[in-house]
């Protein structure tokens, strides 16, 4: 099963919501092409909901720190929502857990975005 | 066009199969596909099976992407064997090699944010043993998972 991007707007934050596979290939394309063509489009504040991602490989992982420092570098934030239990412990054992903000909770994921 | 080899070894349970597979994405998804079957059919717990089916998919991309460059002249090799006290599963390609031992750390403070490097570490994390050897050319990753500690299925 491939990936599947959906997006929506709540309060200036672009929420992405992923499901599928982020891996090698069309996947990890995917997410990266939707968060470049959001900056470039000055979406800044960017959840990305992992809800119903139900597997990710290291490429997938490579994509979302990439995704990450992407929009850090253009003055953005980019946030995650909803990990399921594969995802979260592939963070954790990659040491990004806490990298990343990692919400569980997407009304308060969407406050917690710095407004200017 | 993968070639298919299956071999019942005389006077036991365990049987290996191996193909010989193009350099890409499919071949990747075949392997792990592979592994998946096989590793349900031993009866490993849903945890495990993940581990196990994401190792094998990363030393499948590590071959396909990394030792072959996706070249359509080499071929990846995939074998996979129950032995009924372990998976073994071998994959090799005919690029240039690795030294395992210089490979950057990824959970360096450095190495954190890199895009990529997360692979043999997933695997070293996943798997029980994993050994590299130098083909001439290429690379053989060897990966075994135990099965003592996990219902045998039957």
């Amino acid at each position: 099963m491939s990936m599947k991007i959906t997006t929506r707007q709540v309060d200036g934050v672009t929420i992405l919501d992923l499901s599928g596979r982020i891996t090698l290939g069309e996947g990890s394309v995917l997410l990266r092409d939707a968060v470049r063509d959001l900056l470039a489009k000055g979406s800044k504040h960017i959840l990305l909901n992992l809800g119903d991602v139900n597997y990710i490989d290291s490429s997938g992982i490579g994509e979302l720190v990439s995704a990450y420092t992407t929009a850090r570098n253009q003055g953005g934030e980019l946030k995650l929502l909803n990990l399921t239990k594969k995802v979260h412990d592939l963070l954790q054992i990659t040491k990004l857990y806490t990298v990343f903000d990692v919400k569980d909770d997407e009304a308060s994921a969407i406050a917690s975005f710095t407004r200017s | 066009m993968p070639q298919r080899e299956e071999e019942h070894l005389a006077g036991q349970q365990a049987s290996r199969i191996t193909y010989t597979l193009e350099s890409s994405l499919d071949s990747v998804n075949k392997v792990e596909e592979t592994a998946e079957q096989m590793a349900k059919k031993a009866g490993v717990d849903e945890d495990e099976l993940f581990k196990i089916t994401m190792a094998v998919r990363e030393a499948a991309v590590n071959a396909v992407l990394h030792g072959n460059s996706y070249d359509p002249e080499k071929r990846i090799t995939a074998s996979f064997e129950n032995t009924g006290e372990s998976l073994v599963i071998r994959i090799s390609d005919q690029g240039k090699g690795i030294d395992p031992a210089n490979l950057p750390d990824p959970l360096a403070p450095e190495n954190l944010l890199r895009g990529s490097g997360r692979g043999i570490f997933l695997i070293r994390s996943f798997m029980d043993e994993v050994h590299f050897k130098q083909l001439h050319p290429g690379t053989e990753l060897t990966l075994i998972k135990h099965l003592g500690t996990t219902p045998s299925g039957s």
